[in-house]
């Protein structure tokens, strides 16, 4: 079963017809697998990696350190909700360390982003203080390689 | 005066020795020199894997470097690798071997091959082979000046070669039996009671085996059999291997052989003069490797699994008929009813659709009737080369 997934992650466009060769199972219980998946939420959504720096298109993204003050019952709970609901936010953990939460936000332009922090964020009742970093180039996001020069065969054309 | 020159003078005029000029069949360097020409092809004709070599086995060539690592090592191989290696064998085969004595690091697995058939072969001595087979088996064996038998195989037997079939050809001159499984070009894999046999005839005749295990990580359900691990075996094998399949490594060059120690010692002696060692960087990261790169084998395996799986169906769904290899990355289909030959189809396949397959004869004249497709490559790319081989299948059909 966890094959299946692990087929999908890598192509979300793989049939079950493919994906039930590849795994050796009939494609009826490849399309059951899938659609129960659908139905209890370990298959989320099915999206598309863009390679936006190629469309010269790029959101500007900030990495935000937030110290936060934690209730009692909910912990980080409540104020990190707070926060993820923002649209501008589109990742958010709580982390150990000298900080609370690591947020990563997009926007625009450098103008948006430092709205929402000082507009938004930091007037928050239980944030305490931000850290803002801009990142200034993406390498590597979600296991794809960004800035990779376009693939060429090393290898001969034929090797017996 | 020209005309009077004497043989062996003329003889002499021809520069290159007999025994080289004969070497690869010519049929397969006109389908190379063909195959060159094309642009834009699909080739399923490439017998190394797509992967490139796992991280930290790089790294740890680019540690061994940045240290300075850059002399030779002893002439068997770093001892820590020798190590490792007598520790995997031991773990994984339940074959032991003492890593000071009974191991050699090579130059890559044909390194191995071509020194323990350099120190076994007196003039004129046979070694068994089974057909079709790895190009350079046949070609060493002759390079170190003895008779390659070929032992025909055949699809009803998943192209395992039958120990009776090795028995009949058994003559005063046979040394040697010469195994590679799982095998190239076929990937069929030999079962504990095929290698048995053949290790009990090879008892009983006095012969030795030389048994090339490069494929062995790549086997898909079913059980690789480590011919030394075969009953009193292990005194009569030479046990070659390496890492270019398992780890994806094939540009680095390192190999190894195991074996009893009074091979082990014959072949060092060859090892010495021509190889000195294997280099020195890729065996630091062969080390690295063997302690860390388990994980990265199974992750391809499984990989390869799939892709094998998706090949031999469409191949069979096309009409190219093709047994279930179990192991190494590559299919056999039969192109029989395209009332083809290998090196026509192979030709054809490549101008007509672009798409590169080997053909079988490249391989013995056993490989009649069809065609290597290998599947280390991208899912996508094989889906593609099926499409094409399906129509074109179905135009010459």
């Amino acid at each position: 079963m966890k094959e299946v997934f692990e087929i999908l992650e890598q192509n979300a466009r793989a049939t079950p017809e493919q994906i039930s060769t590849m795994v050796d199972k009939p494609v009826s219980e490849v399309e059951k697998i899938i659609k129960q998946a659908e139905k209890d939420g370990t298959i989320l959504r099915y999206k598309t990696i863009i390679n936006w720096p190629k469309l010269r298109d790029e959101d500007i993204r900030a990495l935000i350190e937030v110290r936060v003050a934690p209730q009692r019952d909910v912990g980080f709970d409540a104020i990190a909700e707070r926060i993820y609901q923002f649209p501008e936010v589109y990742s958010a953990y709580v982390v150990s360390g000298t900080y609370d939460l690591a947020i990563l936000v997009k926007g625009k332009n450098m103008q948006e982003i430092s709205s929402f922090v000082t507009e938004k964020l930091a007037p928050l009742e239980r944030v305490q203080s931000t850290v803002t970093h801009f990142l200034l180039k993406r390498y590597k996001e979600n296991g794809e390689i960004f800035h990779l020069p376009k693939e060429t065969n090393r290898r001969l054309p034929i090797t017996l | 005066m020209l005309n009077t020159k004497s043989a062996a003078i003329r003889a002499r005029d021809n520069l290159i020795s007999q025994k080289v000029t004969t070497l690869l069949p010519s049929g397969i360097r006109k389908f190379f020199d063909l195959l060159s020409s094309v642009e834009d092809i699909i080739s399923l004709s490439i017998g190394e894997p797509d992967f490139i070599t796992p991280w930290h086995i790089r790294e740890a060539g680019i540690y061994s470097l940045e240290k300075g690592y850059t002399m030779y090592t002893s002439n068997s191989g770093m001892p820590e690798l020798r190590q490792e290696l007598a520790s995997y064998l031991e773990l994984r085969y339940g074959v032991s071997y003492h890593p000071e004595h009974e191991i050699l690091i090579t130059a890559g697995s044909s390194e191995g091959l071509d020194l323990a058939l350099r120190a076994i072969i007196n003039p004129g001595d046979e070694v068994i082979i089974p057909d079709p087979c790895y190009v350079a088996y046949p070609a060493d064996v002759i390079l170190a000046g003895g008779v390659p038998i070929l032992v025909p195989t055949n699809e009803e037997n998943n192209f395992v070669v039958r120990a009776t079939d090795i028995e009949a050809r058994i003559t005063k001159q046979t040394k040697a039996i010469l195994l590679g499984y799982p095998a190239n070009p076929t990937g069929a894999v030999m079962s504990q009671k095929e290698a048995a046999a053949i290790a009990e005839l090879a008892k009983k005749h006095n012969l030795l085996v030389i048994s090339d295990e490069i494929y062995a990580r790549l086997v898909y359900g079913a059980e690789h059999i480590c011919f030394p691990s075969l009953p009193g075996m292990r005194e009569r094998t030479i046990l070659i291997s390496g890492f270019s399949k398992s780890h994806a490594m094939t540009g680095w060059r390192i190999g190894y052989v195991a074996a009893d120690r009074r091979f082990v010692q014959a072949l060092t002696k060859i090892h010495q003069y021509t190889m000195l060692s294997a280099p020195t960087m890729t065996q630091m990261a062969a080390i690295e490797a063997l302690r860390n790169g388990d994980s990265d084998v199974e992750k391809m395996v499984q990989e390869y699994n799939r892709r094998r799986r998706f090949m031999v169906k469409r191949l069979n769904e096309i009409g190219l008929p093709c047994f279930e290899p179990k192991g190494a990355f590559f299919t056999f289909p039969s192109i029989k009813a395209t009332r083809m030959n290998s090196e026509e189809f192979a030709e054809k396949l490549l101008l007509e659709e672009k798409v590169a397959v080997v053909p079988g004869t490249a391989f013995g004249p056993c490989g009649e009737g069809f065609v290597r497709c290998c599947y280390a490559t991208s899912l996508s790319s094989i889906e593609e080369a099926l499409k094409r081989m399906d129509r074109f299948v179905k135009k010459v059909g």
